[in-house]
Formats: structure tokens, C-alpha cells, sequence
């Protein structure tokens, strides 16, 4: 996506899900036609546990607006307890967002079930307006062009 | 690197909206990709057919599918690369139909902007994709099952009828279970005992079987098809080779304490059999309340004995055994109602609770079936009976509703009117609820031709005057407040989950649900089994169940665990984690935070001979959720099929 031309500029937000319940949920949104911002990219990983920290600072690095994770609800872990390890980290990553400066909006996390597609929609729907609202993200963003000329 | 890139039209459920030619030209060009194509339908004979010639055309080592969700076709693919002769696991779905096409159909551009992106993602994430096995597991084709009601006997029985040995664990004297304290069975009025006994009799004589009472599961370790297991067998101290069962023993002994079969109705010995029918039919010497035990004195059953089978030195055995499988039918407690203010808080003798009930109108019962009030042995001539005590209350934080009142709430009524034809009933309840085969026209039986009053209302308050008892409420469907005397009042107590539900899920490693009750894998479609492959469950331990659901869960359990030892072997998911020896630094964060206790520590030998612990992943239990990955700072651990080079190449690549 080119994110240096303003007037075409849309957000770009990745979305790490869990297999179990949030991937499906946004397959059971696609199942059900329910229309949304086509501007989130979905990562399927096996459980919100798995997300590591790098996964989040390494997609605003490489110019993302916004990130999303989201998992089983807590207690419905398809592990168990995967999502618990899941939210203890999340909590740490939006402080250390926030302290370098990235505004809160952009880093959300979620638990969203298999069947609550239309909660994914909305999730999308407000994370989508209000990065667009905040423009592109600056923070983090490491431009590989500059760089090489750079060198 | 030959990576080939398949785009499915499917039908025009993607083409309608994403311009898959345009796409397959565009990513075509992309770096690595040898070969684009687009189909009708991917998953079709023809569409596999195009990517077989494909594959072996341009010899591709790792295919993309643009197509739908993974959850539908990835195990097609695979296949078709198996097929091939390909290792399945080198494939990478784009999910362009239910993330794309059909949520985006509002704007096709964009759609089509990012279908491309999806498959660029995917093919980052197939360019370190690794080939996987699966590796082979031998299983271990006995079965354990803890807790001796019906819903563990039945389990146990329908094992070991198809021909493995199974170990019944059983924490009491006697197997049984809960539906040996009851009196008749609803709503065909069987005796309860004339069910059960030729049932534990059965499991007793059966070779496969052996019952281990007065014993409790100490520790599990290890996995499917080989979990380690140690029992405590608690010393009964009585050699049950030598004991006859003739019961000289407990006609002799001096101490009396109440009896737990008979819910504090009557007396049993300090050495007891807890019920005439117990099996095995041999006593135990309850040690906390014995006069040997506690003051050195006595000794009576060890003089009575005749056949010298009395043992007050013998300890407890410790038993380590291996099984396949593992089913959980510890059943349930009930509950206790001196938490209710409004019904006496426990203390008001002739208010008694619906088990208690069930021991009186029983012939064989403390009072040999006659329906007679605690406090002065009079016969109960107008019986008030209160349903939905400890369940579908939200104050007594028991918000689930325990399935079996209401129907034994009418056969205790009924019961009354047969033992006491002049009695008077009266049901006070919520909702009736009789779903289940018989049930309802049982309940009408017992309101038309026993002429039961139902009362519909919440009781307020029940106190004593005089001999008897006052209960006051409101009928909710005339409106009037209700004040009546009663001799006797039955409360129909909830189930609730065993009080050391939590300690034996730690013990197990298992998950419990919202109200503590064993979790099942999936509420609709895996009722009877557990997120830990090779348990399972049976009767209430779940959820409140009738003997006729806990008897089916015993079967499905049953069911799963053969199903298990018919395997010549197991496979191990190959989408598991790995530990990278060579930087691991033995922190073992990861052995902390696994869900599954799959990962222990190892030592091994460095180049330069020193020893050192780094973390090793059982390959058997490991279930790939990956949260170790995520937590190793050195990164030495890693996820196969979704390894963080792979996840980060998605994320770098657009």
C-alpha cells in the first residue's frame, strides 16, 4: 500500500487472529455478507498466545496504522489458557505503545467468538474510523527506502 | 524456490467481485512465483487436476491457494500435494471469499487490492514453509476410570465388555454412587437398588475390570495413550482376602457416628460397610472416629473377627500404573441449604433435604420406609416440598438450573401418597420442567391421580410453631399470599459441582466452566470430551444429569476411549513447537507458562563437553498453540507451520 500520498492514503490495520474463535468469526462475518472496511489484513495464528509483542511492533514498523489481535474469550481458550498469557502481555504492549507515542486507538485487542461476527464488523468498522480520523502513523516507521539511499 | 499461485473463482462467489484474471497476471510477476492460474473451481476434480499438471509442469516445491477460508479446503490441498508426492504442510491458503469478496462486495477495486495483498502474505508465509511428519505413538490400550456411579460403572462395563482391562477408581467404600441412596427411579418407578446392584455386581465379576475403592488419583502425568497415573489405595484395614464380609465386625464395634449412606438419618460403626449391598462387600475402619485409633482401646473387631482378617498396621498402598485413556465420572455434592436465611439457615429439625427424603422412603432405609418427622418420630401427614433450592438463584451464585428437581420433586410427592395415602402434598416451584421422555405425562400422573397441589411461588419464610412447621409464600398464579402448616418440609437441594472440583482439575490439568463443573471440549459436538485429548467425561460431572443421560455419557465416553485403542498408533500434530537446543539459555519461561505441561527441561552435553538444561517439547502433548513461542526472550523456541519467520514475512510483505 503507498502511504505516502495523502489524498489516497487508507488506513492500513493488520489483524492477528486465533484460530478458533476470532478467525472464525470473521469467516462467519464473510458467510453472512456482512459488508466492512476492506482495509484490515488478516493474520491467522493458532492462539491469541501466540502473538508475540515483536509481531505488533514490527507491523507499525513496516507502516501499519493500526493493529488488532483478538482471541477466544477468556476462559473459552481453545488452549486452555493461552488468551490469559495473551491478555497480561497485551496490557504491558499498549503502555509501551503509548509511551513512544503511538496513540491508543491504533493498538486494540479483542475477544471475539466464533459466532460473533457482527462484533468483528463493528470492531473493524470503529478501528478503521478512528485511525482514519488520527491519519497515517509516524511513530515507529521505518522507511526502508531512505535507509538504503542512506548507505 | 517454485512457488505456483492458484486463484479460485469459485464460481463468481470471488470472480463477482475480485478480479481474479487481472490478479493472477499481476502476482505472476511477483518474485518467486513461477506460475499463476485462475480456475472455476479450485477445489473441484478439474481445478486439483490443474494444479497436479502445474506442479509437475513447472516442478513447484510450494502452492498458494486463493480460495476459501482454510477451515474448508485446506485438508483438500493437502491432500493433493500428498498426492503428488509433496509434503502437505507446504501450502499457504489466501482466504480471499468469506475475508474478502464477500465482505468487501461494496467496492471491487479495493477488494481486488486486497485479495493481491492476501496472497502476497501467503506467499511470505509459504516461502518458510517447512516439510512436517507426524510421528508415531504407541498407546497404552487400558482404560482409567475415577469414580464408581453409575455413570463410571456403565463406563467401565461397556470397556471392558469390548475387551480392555479397565481400573475403576472409586473414592468411597462401595461403588454405587449416588443412585445407590435412592429409592425409587423416576418416572418408571424402578427400584433404584434392583437397577444398580446387578450392574456393580457385574463390574465386580468381570475379569477385565478391577475396582479399586477407598481410592483416590493422586497425580497424572504423561498423555494420551500413556498417562502415568498414582493412586493411593487408603488401608481399609481389613485384609480383604481374608474377610468373609460376614459383618461381625460392625455388629460389635461400640462407636457410633452417623452414617454418610443415610445422610445423618441413622448410625453406622466405626467399622462399616456403608450400605448391606456395598461392593466390595468388606469394611473399612474409619481411623478419625475408631476407639483403637484414637485411644489405643478396644480392639473388639480384631477379637470378633473370624476369619482374622482385621489389620489395624496396614498402610496405605501406592499404585503407579499406565492407561490410554482416562474418563471422569466423579459426579456431584449437593447443596447445602443453611446458606437460606428464609428456610431456617439448616437448623430447623423437620426440614430435611430431598436426599434425606429419599433415605426415609426407602424400605431399606433408617426408618424402614415410613415417612416419620426427625424431631419426634410422628408420621408426616402434610408434606411441603420446595424446588429450586441452591439452583436458578442468582444470590446463591447458582444461576443453572439442576435438571433433576422437579421430576424427583413429583416422585417424592408421589412416594408420600403411596406410603401415607392420607397425606397431604404440596409443591412449591418456579417452572415445572419435565423435558425428557415420560416426564411430563409423569408429572401430570402425579397432579391428577395423586392430587398433588402445585404451587406455583418462591417460599419466603418457613419457621417453627409448636410441633410443626409454618410456611409462608405467595402463589403467583392466584395472587394470594399463602401461610400453611406443615409437619414436614422437603427441600429439593441443587447439584452442584464436587466441593474439590478445583483441586481435581489442577490435578488433572484440566479446565472447569463458569460454575465449576468439568468443561467439555465443545458444548454441541464433543460433549462427553475434554480439550486434553484421551479424557473424557461421563454423567454429571459435566453438567446436572438423569441416570438415563448419565448412562448414554457412559457409553459415548466408553466409545471414545475404544475408538482410541483401536488405533494401530497415534499420530503426533506436526504443527507443533521445536526448541532450538544450540541457543536455548534453560530459562525454561516456556515450561511455566505451557498449557499442557508439554515442555520439560533436558540436559544435554555442549561442544566443549559441559553440561547444560535447556527446554525440551514433549512432541506427543505439545497441542501448538504457540504460547511458549511468544514468551522464549531468546527466541530459541518456535512454532512449525507457523514459525515467526513466517509471520513476520507476512507482515514485511506488503
Amino acid at each position: 500500500m503507498d502511504n505516502n500520498n495523502q489524498q489516497t492514503w487508507e488506513p492500513k490495520i493488520y489483524a492477528f487472529l486465533c484460530n478458533w474463535c476470532s478467525y472464525e468469526g470473521a469467516d462467519l462475518a464473510g458467510g453472512g455478507r456482512r459488508i466492512y472496511p476492506a482495509n484490515v489484513r488478516i493474520i491467522r495464528v493458532p492462539c491469541s498466545g501466540r502473538i508475540d509483542p515483536v509481531f505488533i511492533l514490527k507491523s507499525f514498523e513496516r507502516g501499519a496504522d493500526g493493529v488488532l489481535v483478538s482471541g477466544c474469550h477468556p476462559g473459552d481458550c481453545h488452549y486452555t489458557e493461552g488468551n490469559y498469557f495473551a491478555r497480561r502481555k497485551f496490557v504491558l504492549v499498549k503502555k509501551l505503545l503509548e509511551y513512544v507515542g503511538i496513540e491508543p486507538e491504533r493498538f486494540q485487542a479483542r475477544w471475539i467468538s466464533a459466532s460473533e461476527a457482527i462484533k468483528f464488523v463493528e470492531t473493524v468498522k470503529e478501528m478503521t474510523e478512528n485511525i482514519r480520523k488520527l491519519g497515517p502513523n509516524t511513530k515507529l516507521v521505518k522507511n526502508i527506502k531512505e535507509e538504503i539511499t542512506c548507505q | 524456490m517454485r512457488i505456483g499461485v492458484f486463484i479460485c473463482h469459485c464460481g463468481t462467489n470471488i470472480s463477482g467481485v475480485v478480479d481474479v484474471v487481472k490478479l493472477a497476471e499481476s502476482i505472476s510477476h511477483y518474485p518467486g512465483v513461477v506460475i499463476s492460474k485462475e480456475n472455476k473451481y479450485m477445489c473441484s476434480d478439474p481445478g486439483q487436476n490443474l494444479i497436479k499438471s502445474a506442479v509437475k509442469e513447472y516442478n513447484l516445491d510450494r502452492i498458494v491457494v486463493a480460495s476459501c477460508t482454510p477451515k474448508l479446503h485446506e485438508n483438500t490441498f493437502r491432500a493433493c500435494l500428498e498426492d503428488l508426492g509433496l509434503n502437505p504442510y507446504m501450502l499457504e491458503i489466501a482466504n480471499i471469499r468469506e475475508q474478502c469478496s464477500w465482505v468487501h462486495s461494496d467496492n471491487p477495486e479495493l477488494a481486488t487490492k486486497k485479495a493481491e495483498d492476501l496472497i502476497k502474505m501467503a506467499i511470505a508465509r509459504v516461502r518458510f514453509a517447512k516439510e512436517l511428519t507426524c510421528s508415531k505413538v504407541t498407546i497404552e490400550r487400558r482404560a482409567l476410570v475415577i469414580g464408581g456411579g453409575v455413570a463410571g460403572i456403565q463406563s467401565a462395563l461397556d470397556i471392558a465388555n469390548a475387551g480392555y482391562h479397565v481400573t475403576l477408581v472409586e473414592r468411597t467404600p462401595s461403588i454405587g454412587g449416588r443412585m445407590a441412596q435412592l429409592d425409587k427411579t423416576f418416572p418408571t418407578l424402578d427400584c433404584s437398588a434392583c437397577i444398580l446392584t446387578p450392574k456393580m455386581v457385574e463390574a465386580n465379576r468381570h475379569h477385565l475390570i478391577k475396582i479399586l475403592t477407598y481410592s483416590e488419583v493422586e497425580e497424572v502425568s504423561g498423555f494420551v495413550g500413556s498417562f502415568e497415573v498414582t493412586i493411593r489405595m487408603k488401608s481399609r484395614s481389613v485384609e480383604m482376602k481374608k474377610c468373609t464380609g460376614c459383618g461381625m465386625c460392625q455388629s460389635k464395634c461400640p462407636v457410633k457416628v452417623d452414617s454418610e449412606f443415610d445422610e445423618g438419618l441413622s448410625k453406622r460403626r466405626a467399622i462399616y460397610m456403608p450400605f448391606p449391598q456395598a461392593v466390595p462387600n468388606i469394611p473399612v475402619i474409619d481411623r478419625a472416629n475408631c476407639r483403637y485409633f484414637l485411644e489405643k482401646k478396644c480392639g473388639v473387631c480384631k477379637k470378633v473377627c473370624p476369619s482374622d482378617a482385621i489389620d489395624y498396621d496396614q498402610e496405605d498402598t501406592i499404585l503407579k500404573e499406565k492407561f490410554g485413556s482416562i474418563t471422569i465420572a466423579t459426579g456431584f455434592d449437593l447443596f447445602d441449604h443453611s446458606a437460606y436465611g428464609e428456610y431456617g439457615y439448616g437448623k430447623l429439625k423437620n426440614v430435611i433435604t430431598s436426599i434425606q427424603y429419599e433415605r426415609l422412603v426407602n424400605s431399606s432405609g433408617p426408618t424402614g420406609g415410613h415417612i416419620i418427622r426427625p424431631s419426634d418420630g410422628k408420621e408426616a401427614k402434610k408434606v411441603a416440598f420446595i424446588s429450586c433450592v441452591g439452583s436458578r438463584d442468582n444470590k446463591m451464585g447458582k444461576p443453572y438450573c439442576s435438571k433433576v428437581c422437579c421430576m424427583y420433586t413429583a416422585k417424592h410427592a408421589l412416594l408420600l401418597k403411596e406410603h401415607v395415602p392420607d397425606a397431604e402434598a404440596y409443591i412449591f416451584y418456579i417452572d415445572i420442567r419435565a423435558a425428557g421422555k415420560n416426564y411430563e405425562e409423569f408429572v401430570y400422573r402425579v397432579q391428577e391421580n395423586y392430587r398433588v397441589k402445585y404451587i406455583r411461588g418462591r417460599v419466603s419464610k418457613i419457621f417453627e410453631e409448636g410441633d410443626n412447621l409454618i410456611v409462608r409464600g405467595f402463589d403467583t398464579l392466584s395472587g394470594e399470599s399463602i401461610e400453611m402448616e406443615f409437619d414436614l418440609v422437603v427441600l429439593a437441594v441443587g447439584v452442584i459441582p464436587r466441593k474439590d472440583s478445583d483441586s481435581f482439575a489442577r490435578m488433572l490439568n484440566i479446565s472447569l466452566d463458569a460454575n465449576h463443573f468439568v468443561g467439555e471440549l465443545h458444548p454441541k459436538l464433543a460433549p462427553v470430551e475434554k480439550n486434553t485429548p484421551g479424557i473424557f467425561l461421563s454423567g454429571s460431572c459435566q453438567y446436572p444429569r438423569d441416570i438415563p443421560e448419565s448412562v448414554a455419557m457412559a457409553g459415548a465416553a466408553a466409545v471414545k476411549s475404544l475408538s482410541l485403542f483401536a488405533k494401530e498408533f497415534l499420530t503426533s500434530e506436526p504443527m507443533i513447537s521445536e526448541v532450538n537446543t544450540s541457543i536455548c539459555t534453560g530459562c525454561l519461561n516456556c515450561k511455566n507458562i505451557c498449557p499442557y505441561r508439554a515442555i520439560n527441561e533436558e540436559e544435554i552435553k555442549d561442544l566443549d563437553g559441559k553440561i547444560r538444561i535447556v527446554a525440551k517439547v514433549n512432541e506427543t502433548i505439545c497441542r501448538g498453540c504457540g504460547t511458549c513461542v511468544a514468551s522464549c526472550p531468546s527466541q530459541c523456541i518456535n512454532l512449525k507451520g507457523v514459525s515467526n519467520e513466517q509471520i513476520l514475512a507476512a507482515i514485511e510483505a506488503l
